[in-house]
Parts: C-alpha cells; structure tokens; sequence
C-alpha cells in the first residue's frame, strides 16, 4: 500500500485531570479550561481559532450549543457544529476538522469535550424516542445492560470467559499506575480482584466498567502548511474511517459485527498502513467487552479468539502491543464525551514522545477507535509523525 | 414476581398514534407486527415507513408471538431505581420467528440456564396500569 498524503494535523492538546466529582463548575467553564490549556500547548492565541466543533450538552445547554459555547469563549467560528457520536465523537471530530479546512471553511479547529460530575445527580434522558418507548420499559435504562447483552452474546457464541475479559481490565489498572492524573493512579487490580469486585449486571463486574468522573479534552487541527509553523512536530491525521449502523442493541444489524469493522479498516486504507504498523493501540474502552471486540475487529485475531489472542501478548508501554497506555478510560476514567477524546490526547503524547514512563519506545503510528451508544457508533483514526 | 412487577412505579412506554396498535393489542392479549405491503418484509418497533423500503405503506398484521433467544443479562443493579425492588431480573433480546429482533423482560428464574436460540413466546404482563410482552420459555 501507499502511504498517503496527511489530510490534517494536531499542534495542541489540553486536558483536564479527572476528578469523581465536580461540585460547583459548569460544563461551560470545563470547556474553556480545556480550550485553554490546548492554546498554550499549541503556542497559539485564541484569535487564530476560528473553527468550532462541540458535543451535545446534555441538561446544561439543549439547543444552540455552538453559538453558546463560541459566546462563553469569545469566539466567532466561521465553521462550527455539533458532533454527536456518543463515544465516537472525539475521533469524530478530528477528521471533521481537517476536512472542514481542507473545504475552506476556517484554518484552525477547536475541538472540545467536557463534563461535570456531580454527586447524587443522574441525568434522566428526556427522550421521547424508540428506545425509551420500546427498551426502556421493560427494565433496560443504562448502557451497563447493553453491553452486558453484547458480552453475554460473545460468551455464549464463541465460549469467552470471565478470566479472559477480566484481563483487559486488568492491563487498564496496570497501564494506568504509570499515568498521575488516572483516577484508578494508585490502584492496580489483578485479574482476581477485577473478577471479585461487584456483579453489576451480569455477566459485568464493576471493574469492567469505566467509573464516571467530571474532565475536560481539547485538541487543535489546523492544515499540514500551518502545522510546520508549530511550537511541537505536529501529528498528522493519516486516515479516518467511520460508521453508525443502529441505536438500540435490540436492533443491531449483528451483534458480532460491530461496526468498528468496517471504520478500522477504513482508516488504515486511507494511510495506506496496516495494523501491524501501528506502534499504539488506543482503543475505547467503556466496558471489558468493547476492547475485545475491537481487537476482532482490527483483524488481530479471529473472531472470538482475543482471549487466546492476548495471553501471548504484552500490553503495557514496553510491550509488544502497548495498548491504552494512559490507562484507558477503564484505568483513566471517563469524563463523559471527554473520555473518548483522551485515547487521541494519549497518542499524541506518544507520538510526540513526551509521555515520559510511559513512552512507548520509536512511536510513529497510533490507532485510535471511538464507539458510541451500543456498539452501533464507530470512528477510527490513524495518527503519526514523519520518520 | 409477576405480583411484584405490577406494582412497581417505573416508566412506562411513550406512546405515538404510529405505535398506539401495538400496544393496544398486546393489553388485548394479542401481539401483531407491521408487514410491508410493497416489500413484504415485517417491521419492529412499528414506523411510519417502511426501513426496507421506504414504503409508507404497512399494515397491522397478527404475529406469531414466538422467537428464539439471542442474549440476555442478569440485572442486578438497574439503570432506573425504580426496578430496583425486583432485582435481580433478566432481560433478552429475541428474534422474532418474522424476522425482527426486540428487547423484552424474560419470565424465567434468575438462576435458570439461559442458551442462544433458546424458544420463547410472548407473554404480556401488566406493570404500572400497561400491559407489556413479556417473554417466557416454551417448548418448541
């Protein structure tokens, strides 16, 4: 394959250090802190963004969102908009980015996440929608009963057993005691403790879960010509792929075949990679079981074989395969939409070669996988330097 | 159990004049499905179109009832607080024998051996004043 020319790059990235509860902030004010420190880290000024892409605010801003959120910032985007991909929209929004540049619409992109968390609060969704008229009632609010029905599927098709899923979580704990700012920094967990910690809906044990936290994520993508002027060697978006194909994991079209499997091999063909140049894997990680399935569908070993698959590997930043070396969202937490964008913050950590312990050694090329509401929203990304 | 489901305060389907039928039958103690009159296909949840065809023309038609198992879980902790005093219960996704799958409240004993293509039909149940299709084991 050919390597393709780079169609955008990031110069800056600011993210904010996870806390389980957010007492007093506003998305809003999360959001400008973010944007914030993505400046500083690109050594640019606010007057040079002039691109806009946001996620949904749910509760805080329902309508509006762009024009609210370039009022609180004190921009005047000439391109901004929504993404709404659930976990994808991190991904999803870089490739946004650069293609919304590349039609000459704005020069330099901001795109960021951010959440609060507050203590005792659940946002009920005010859908009024198929999924609450035809799932909801019968007792199955949450994702945590989505991907217990996606687990439970891949357990009974292929035999996948607790061990092998706890592992994953396992590597996430693991990966993460070398990153200060993960929420589970501190605690490790074997694949024993990962196995003992609560039944949440079977077959999901509260290790298996991502812990829900307030944060923040921003990154700047601006042209390949603008990057050259950058303060850091910037990183180049190689390849997008993406696909939604459902809402409800009632009315999944596959419940094998996510449509991760098409989005990963997207990418990859647009950089003219395969997978196995891929120094970083950055998988999202809601649950144990979303990691699995994306290791299937990368094509890195048949379907419903990851757990052999990774008892012959090494998945730490030293490893054969690092894997989430931040921690993943299951070691980092996951600040809502945030936490998608933090597997495109670590890999350009790495890919800048300043993620310190953690360094994965030479990093030019990352995956990096998005996936939102019930394995039914997927993007991917590949991320690199030149040579 | 089913004593307990009827009395519990939790969310109730959101109806529209597109889904009232359906929900209609099934507190008749009747299950029926669209059927698409320009592909033929069956559709669920019901649509104003057809998501085959785009057909905007489908009519109610009586439903087997029956379908085979695709996955389920366990519940211990609910999304919603309110199920909370049934836990733990189990849920599954069933395809329909017509073709469609849809997520349903399975009536079998939290300990029972559950197995993909494991035979059900459809069983309504009553909970919070609404009549829901609930699903339970049969023999094939």
């Amino acid at each position: 394959m050919v390597r393709r020319q780079p169609k955008g790059a990031i110069i800056g990235i600011g993210e904010l250090t996870p806390v389980r509860y957010s007492e007093g902030a506003t998305t809003l004010g999360l959001i400008a802190e973010s944007a914030r420190l993505a400046i500083q880290d690109a050594g640019i000024v606010k007057g040079e963004i002039d691109g806009l892409l946001i996620g949904p605010q749910v509760g805080e801003t329902p309508q509006h969102v762009p024009a609210t959120v370039a009022e609180y910032l004190g921009l005047e985007p000439t391109m901004s908009n929504v993404v709404d991909l659930g976990g994808a929209t991190g991904a999803g929004m870089i490739w946004r980015a650069a293609a919304a540049i590349e039609a000459g619409m704005c020069k330099t992109v901001l795109c960021v996440l951010a959440n609060i968390n507050e203590k005792g609060k659940t946002l009920r969704s005010p859908n009024r929608n198929p999924i609450r008229e035809f799932d909801v009632p019968f007792g199955a609010s949450g994702a945590n009963t989505s991907y217990a029905l996606l687990k439970q599927r891949h357990m009974a098709e292929y035999g996948s057993t607790q061990e092998e899923f706890a592992l994953i979580a396992h590597w996430a704990r693991k990966n993460a005691q070398l990153n200060p700012k993960a929420i589970t920094y501190g605690k490790p967990a074997s694949v024993e403790d990962v196995l003992k910690s609560p039944l949440i809906i079977d077959p999901l044990h509260l290790f298996e879960i991502v812990m829900p936290v307030a944060g923040g994520a921003a990154v700047i993508v601006t042209s390949v010509e603008n990057a050259k002027r950058g303060v850091h060697s910037p990183v180049y978006l190689l390849g997008a792929g993406e696909k939604i194909t459902h809402r409800a994991v009632s009315q999944a079209p596959s419940l094998e075949n996510a449509p991760l499997s098409y989005a990963i091999p997207s990418a990859l063909d647009q950089a003219g990679l395969t997978v196995h140049d891929m120094d970083l894997l950055s998988i999202y990680d809601c649950y144990t079981s979303v990691v699995a399935q994306t290791l299937e569908n990368a094509g890195l070993c048949e379907p419903g074989r990851f757990g052999s698959w990774m008892k012959e590997h090494s998945f730490g930043h030293d490893g054969d395969w690092p894997l989430n070396t931040h921690g993943g969202q299951l070691g980092f937490g996951q600040a809502d939409l945030a936490g998608g964008m933090s597997h495109v913050i670590e890999a350009v950590h790495q890919l800048r070669h300043e993620a310190e312990l953690r360094q994965i050694p030479n990093a030019r090329h990352a995956l990096i996988t998005g996936n939102g509401a019930t394995l039914s929203e997927a993007a991917a990304l590949i991320l690199g330097v030149e040579s | 159990m089913i004593e307990k489901i009827e009395n519990l305060t939790v969310p109730g389907p959101t109806v529209t004049p597109t889904t009232k039928p359906f929900w209609d039958a099934v507190a008749r103690g009747e299950f029926i499905l669209q059927n698409c009159c320009d592909c033929s296909k069956w559709v669920f949840y019901p649509r104003s179109h057809c998501p085959h065809c785009w057909s905007n023309q489908l009519e109610w038609v009586p439903a087997s009832g029956k379908g085979k198992l695709k996955t389920w879980s366990v519940v211990h902790r609910p999304g919603h607080p309110a199920w909370g005093e049934v836990a733990p219960y189990t849920l599954g996704v069933v395809e329909l024998k017509e073709g469609p799958t849809m997520l349903t409240h399975l009536l079998v004993e939290p300990n029972q051996e559950l197995k993909i293509g494991l035979p059900l039909q459809v069983k309504p149940v009553k909970v919070n004043n609404v009549w829901l299709p609930f699903f339970e084991n049969t023999e094939e």
